[in-house]
Parts: structure tokens; C-alpha cells; sequence
């Protein structure tokens, strides 16, 4: 936990498909299919009768699209409209398919794998490229770890054309190396123009016409460069979350809603993190991850109400250790919600550090509840009441 | 990285109410604080402490070893570069939400200058009766004593409840090393391991880690042929995985990073690994009477 000068909402931002396609590589000179993005079925099968042949794919922020059957062939309009009704509605993973990309279908000679990632040992950029395109980067680097090629990108520079055909080198791509070394150079430019995380092409195709085109993209944004990239932020998604973890973001807080009953409220993502494993090791099931660390310890009062909203608690820790954040500052919000929302479930208090005498005499003289030395003892405590 | 009472300390940012705040309690503590930044302030005094336009002015005018950032993540990238331009040699980034892409640059240009960065996105840096470097809770007895147990920990918060165990305990500390809760640190538990190691004043050492990220792991491989005893504990093992809890580093992909392969690692290098916090000093005093009569096993073994 260090210095933070703004809420931590908690996003990780993927994008779809389509917006990774249009937004991000075609602006950009990546080639792309053809494709038209639909929210109905009369839509697909018009696009379908524009394009001809094509693939109709759901759009949802997560892999494996294909293996749910999210990604179907068309022939005919007919066939589209048929693949439409399938998808449309279909749930994968945590979403719900609401939206299709209907692409023209592609002649496939060759399926490669290219990426620009941080490499966080080194910290520095890394591109990744692979001749096993079309399946799991891991699954490739697990079974041929020689098919996959790297090259660490100096990050105040950007990548030779001689570093990328050195990276190339002997993979015998022939006539198609002279594409892949652009796309290469463009999604590097797009990882530094884009605060990328992610930005992975898989597969990178070769066509029977000898074209090089992108037929997926995942990008998935630096959630703290969100501030700068105002632009795309507007089109990620941000995963489903609970009407709880909704609120949770409005009032600036990280909340994961978890499907056990004693209810964590506790400060900076390290103790939070301890305080659910030791209701674990005694063998309880926290009911959230909730942590009011940095400037958001002052919202110990909007806290206390979110942990209270679970419907699954049944008792509640709160474990506070004050470093930057000051205990005193977290227990008066405590007490003023604690007023205001009077709890029906028993809670266990532990406090130490920075304005410790203060806070553990508020929650004494207001609350009526004597603190626990040790944040174990205070855990098994609120384990028992929970059972 | 173990921060010294005439350590000159340069704080950027000093005038925020952050830097306020902290740099009072600095000064309070004893910390060596000789100059602060802000160019719009420079030739004033502020929690008299000299002000100056620049980090290089300011090492100019009245020098400094350790510069600390109470700077907001955009304009984190150019204070830090510009603070390892200015050959300031241990630079503590406490800012979290700086850009990676940013953080790498800042990382590129300590590198290229010489200058060790510790977070971003830590706590920072306290020698207990000594000097403190960040926004822990030094100045609270009932967590901080001088002592001979060093103490490493990505998480400031967890960090000060371990040190509070300790000194509970009657353990003090010689060191706490706040290495940060970001992906991309300039000092990995390893390099902080290593330096406690050294350090004369250290005769224990316990890591508070982090699931993700392979840091742990990296520092068990070093722990193997340590002499000094070490303790360990993990947070983080009832992490649901792929969730974000918080700090960037704790994101489980696959069993790299887990808790599992991490209390693995450590456990066969000799290290004992603790279920939870109170644990740790009872491990540390067994470890410390194991290590006076020769052997990290019969630590192991008594804990």
C-alpha cells in the first residue's frame, strides 16, 4: 500500500472484439476483415446478404468464445439468422451475449500468434511472436517453448526493423515476413499510443491471397492509465458485477462480493487480503473482499453500510492497522454509520497503529464493544458467531 | 535500502497536503529531511524546509542521498526521471496508479543513472530510532522499536500489523524495507533480502509476501544459502483466483504466483512460513535461539 491519490474502483478494462478491431488496429494500419456488428438477428442475416460467406461471433469480453459456441459459420442469410438465434442470449463465461460481429469468412493458408505485453521481471516491453497461431499462448509455450519468439523492447525506444527481423529470422514465412514485421512495428506503436496491458493478435492469419489480416484482437487497457485514454475507456467493459459491487464503484471502493458470511471490512489490500485468510484458517468463509486503503480510509462510513448490504453476512470483522490511513479518522466513520444503520450481526473489532488510543476509546465509549489484542482472536470470534 | 540517520532526504511534493503531513512527521521522527520541490515555490520555506524549483537545485544547493514522491501518477514519470538525472541514488515512489508504461520508463532511467528505486507504490522506509522515508507509523511506539529483526513486506498496511507482533513480542526491528504492491518494483524481495543479510545490524529477517508475481520465489532461491534465520508469510491464499484484490501484483494466472508454489518454494529453502501474523514473532524469537546454537534446522523444526 502506498501514496494513492484517487478511489480504486477495482476495473481491469477488456474490450470487445469489435471495438479492439475498429477502435484500435484498423486506425491504426492493422488489416482487419470485413465485418458489421449487429444486436439482432434480421441484422445478422443482412449483414450476411452484404458480405456473403461469414462468421458470426459473439461479443463478450472473454476467451474461449468458440469453445461455448459462440462463433458459428454462415453460408447463406439463412444459416446467419440460424447461427444469430443460437448466439444472441447464449451465456458465456459471466456475460451474456447481447451483441454479434458478422466478418466475412477467411481463407486460411496459416494461423500465426503475435503480442506486445509487459514483461514484468524485466520491466520492459516485450513482442511476442509464434508460427503456432489459433490456440493457447500458454498451451504453445508449455508443449514447442521454441516456436515462440521474444523481443524485449528498449522503452524509450521502439523496436529496429532490424530487431524484428532478427526476432523473424528462420521461422520461413517467406512472402509474408514483410507483413507480419509492419504489423509487428504497429502493434507496438499501439501498445505505447494505447497504455495497452495486453494487446494480443491470435490468430494472425495468412490468407490463400497472400494478405496478412488480424482475425481477433484482445486489448485490454492499464486501468491506471484510464485518466489518459478518456478516449477508448468509454468503450471497455469492466466485467459484471453485483448490484453490492456496483455501489461499491459509485462510492469509489473495491468490493468483491463472495459466497461466504463473515463480512471483512479492514484497511489496505494487504491486511484485507490476511484478514480472509485467517477467517479461512479458521474455518470460516469471508462474505467480501472490501478494503478502504490510501485516501479511502475516510470512507469507513459508506463502507460499513456496503458490508452490512450483503444479504449472505453474519457477523462482521473489522480489523484496522493504520499506517497512512488513520485509525481514529476510520472509527469515527464507523460509529457515525454504526448509528445511523444500528447492525443486527454481532461485530469483532481489532485496531492498531496510527491513532490506535483514539479509535479503540471511540469504539469503547460509543459502540460499547472492547477491541481484541490480536486480529486472530477477533477473527475466530466473528468465525464462531457466523456458524 | 536500509535508510540512516544522515541520510539527507529530499521530499518532491512537499507542499501537498500529503507532503505536508509527512514531512512533519519526518523531521518529528528524526529523518535528515533537507530540502523539498515544487518549482512554483522555489526560494520559500515550507515545514522549515528549503524549497527549491528542482531536484537537481536542490542536490546543488544542499545535496541529497535519498529523494521521496508525494507526487500524483501524472506527473510521477518526470519527477522520478528527473530525480535520477539529478543522481539522487535511492529514490522511494510512493505513488500507486502510475501508468506501467511510466513505471518502465522510470525504471529505464534509474537504470541508466545508477539510482535504486524502491516501489512504486510502497509504504516506504523506517530504521527504527532512526529515520523513516514514506507514510508508516515510525512515531507509534506500540509498532516501531529499535531492534534486530528485519522486516520485508510489499504491503504497508500488513507490514505495520507484523512489526506491531514483533514489538509486542519484544522483537525489535532493524529495518523495515517497504519494497511497494506494484508488478514493476525497482527492489524485489530478493534485493531487499540481500541487504538485510549484509546489514550488521540484522540478525533475523521475515517477509511479509504477496500472492503473484515470482518474487517470493526468486528470494527462496537466495534464502537457501542464508544463515541468518527467515520467516515468511503469504497473504493472499484465500485470494478466489483471477480476482484483483487490490495491488496489480495479486492477480493468479495458473499456479505461477500462487500461495501454493510460493509457500513451496520458500519451505524447502529452509524458510518457516506462517499460517498468520501473530505466528511470526513466535517463529522469529524460536528462530533466533535456533540460530545462536548453530542450527536453521532445529528453527524449522521448533516452530
Amino acid at each position: 500500500m502506498g501514496l494513492r491519490f484517487r478511489g480504486d474502483d477495482g476495473t481491469t478494462m477488456n474490450f470487445e472484439e469489435h471495438v479492439a478491431k475498429s477502435l484500435i488496429l484498423a486506425p491504426a494500419g492493422v488489416p482487419v476483415p470485413r465485418g458489421i456488428l449487429c444486436i439482432t438477428v434480421a441484422e445478422a442475416a443482412m449483414a450476411a446478404a452484404n458480405i456473403g460467406p461469414c462468421v458470426i461471433k459473439a461479443q463478450v469480453a472473454t476467451g474461449k468464445r468458440g469453445k461455448a459456441g459462440g462463433i458459428k459459420l454462415a453460408g447463406t442469410p439463412d444459416e446467419a439468422r440460424k447461427a444469430a438465434e443460437q448466439i444472441l442470449g447464449m451465456r458465456i463465461g459471466e456475460y451474456t451475449v447481447e451483441r454479434l460481429l458478422v466478418e466475412e469468412q477467411a481463407d486460411i493458408d496459416r494461423e500465426f500468434y503475435a503480442a506486445v505485453l509487459h514483461d514484468v521481471a524485466a520491466r520492459r516491453p516485450l513482442v511476442l511472436f509464434s508460427t503456432e497461431g489459433g490456440m493457447d499462448i500458454e498451451d504453445v509455450a508449455a508443449a514447442k517453448p521454441a516456436a515462440i519468439r521474444r523481443l524485449l523492447v528498449d522503452i524509450d525506444g521502439e523496436p529496429s526493423a532490424a530487431d524484428i527481423a532478427g526476432m523473424l529470422k528462420g521461422l520461413r514465412l517467406d512472402a509474408a515476413e514483410e507483413q507480419i514485421a509492419r504489423i509487428l512495428a504497429q502493434l507496438y506503436d499501439i501498445y505505447r499510443a494505447r497504455d495497452a496491458e495486453l494487446l494480443e493478435i491470435n490468430p494472425l492469419a495468412l490468407l490463400a491471397d497472400r494478405r496478412v489480416v488480424a482475425l481477433d484482437c484482445k486489448f485490454v487497457l492499464d486501468d491506471a492509465a484510464i485518466y489518459r485514454q478518456t478516449e477508448i475507456g468509454k468503450d471497455g467493459a469492466v466485467g459484471v458485477m453485483t448490484a453490492l459491487e456496483k455501489r461499491g464503484v459509485e462510492a469509489g471502493l473495491k468490493l468483491i462480493q463472495l459466497d461466504g458470511n463473515v463480512g471483512v471490512l479492514a484497511n489496505g489490500a494487504g491486511l484485507t487480503m490476511t484478514t480472509m485468510d485467517v477467517i479461512r484458517h479458521y474455518g470460516g468463509k469471508p462474505a467480501n473482499f472490501l478494503e478502504i486503503g490510501g485516501e479511502a480510509y475516510t470512507k469507513s462510513e459508506i463502507a460499513l453500510d456496503l458490508v452490512l448490504s450483503n444479504p449472505g453476512v453474519k457477523s462482521l470483522v473489522i480489523n484496522f492497522c493504520g499506517a497512512f490511513a488513520r485509525t481514529d479518522v476510520m472509527a469515527e466513520g464507523v460509529v457515525r454509520a454504526w448509528h445511523a444503520l444500528k447492525p443486527k450481526i454481532p461485530v469483532f473489532f481489532s485496531i492498531h497503529g496510527t491513532g490506535e488510543n483514539e479509535a479503540i476509546a471511540l469504539v469503547r465509549n460509543q459502540l460499547g464493544i472492547e477491541p481484541y489484542d490480536f486480529m486472530e482472536d477477533a477473527i475466530q470470534a466473528a468465525v464462531k458467531a457466523a456458524q | 535500502m536500509i535508510v540512516r540517520k544522515n541520510d539527507r532526504v529530499i521530499v518532491l511534493g512537499i507542499t501537498g497536503k500529503q507532503g505536508t503531513f509527512w514531512t512533519e512527521k519526518m523531521i518529528g521522527y528524526g529523518t535528515n529531511a533537507v530540502a523539498g520541490v515544487n518549482p512554483k515555490r522555489a526560494g520559500e520555506t515550507h515545514v522549515g524546509v528549503p524549497i527549491f524549483a528542482t531536484t537537481a537545485d536542490a542536490v546543488a544547493k544542499v545535496g541529497g542521498d535519498v529523494a521521496v514522491m508525494f507526487i500524483p501518477p501524472p506527473m510521477a514519470k518526470d519527477a522520478a526521471v528527473s530525480a535520477a538525472q539529478a543522481g539522487i541514488k535511492l529514490l522511494v515512489v510512493l505513488t500507486e496508479h502510475i501508468p506501467a508504461l511510466d513505471v518502465m520508463a522510470m525504471h529505464a532511467a534509474a537504470a541508466k543513472h545508477g539510482t535504486r528505486i524502491v516501489g512504486p507504490n510502497t509504504a516506504g522506509l523506517v530504521t527504527p530510532g532512526e529515520s523513516f522515508v514514506g507514510i508508516m507509523p515510525a512515531f507509534v511506539p506500540s509498532v516501531f522499536k529499535p531492534g534486530r529483526v528485519g522486516v520485508i513486506s510489499r504491503s504497508g498496511s500488513l507490514g505495520t500489523l507484523v512489526c506491531l507482533n514483533l514489538t509486542r513480542a519484544g522483537l525489535g526491528q532493524s529495518a523495515f524495507i517497504g519494497i511497494g504492491g506494484d508488478p514493476m518494483l525497482g527492489t524485489t524481495t530478493r534485493e531487499a533480502l540481500e541487504a538485510l543479510d549484509r546489514d550488521s545490524g540484522t540478525d533475523a529477517v521475515v517477509i511479509v509476501g504477496e500472492i503473484g508475481g515470482a518474487m517470493e520465489e526468486s528470494a527462496a532461491a537466495y534464502a537457501r544459502n542464508m544463515r541468518k534465520p527467515m520467516i515468511a508469510f503469504i497473504a493472499g491464499a484465500a485470494a478466489p483466483p483471477g480476482k484483483k484484490m487490490g495491488h496489480a501484483g495479486a492477480i493468479v494466472t495458473g499456479s505461477a504466483g500462487s500461495y501454493a508454489s510460493k509457500r513451496k518454494a520458500l519451505e524447502a529453502a529452509g524458510v518457516v512460513v506462517v499460517d498468520t501474523p501473530s505466528q511470526i514473532a513466535t517463529a522469529v524469537a524460536a528462530g533466533l535461539q535456533a540460530s545462536r546454537a548453530g542450527s536453521k534446522i532445529a528453527a524449522r523444526n521448533s516452530a
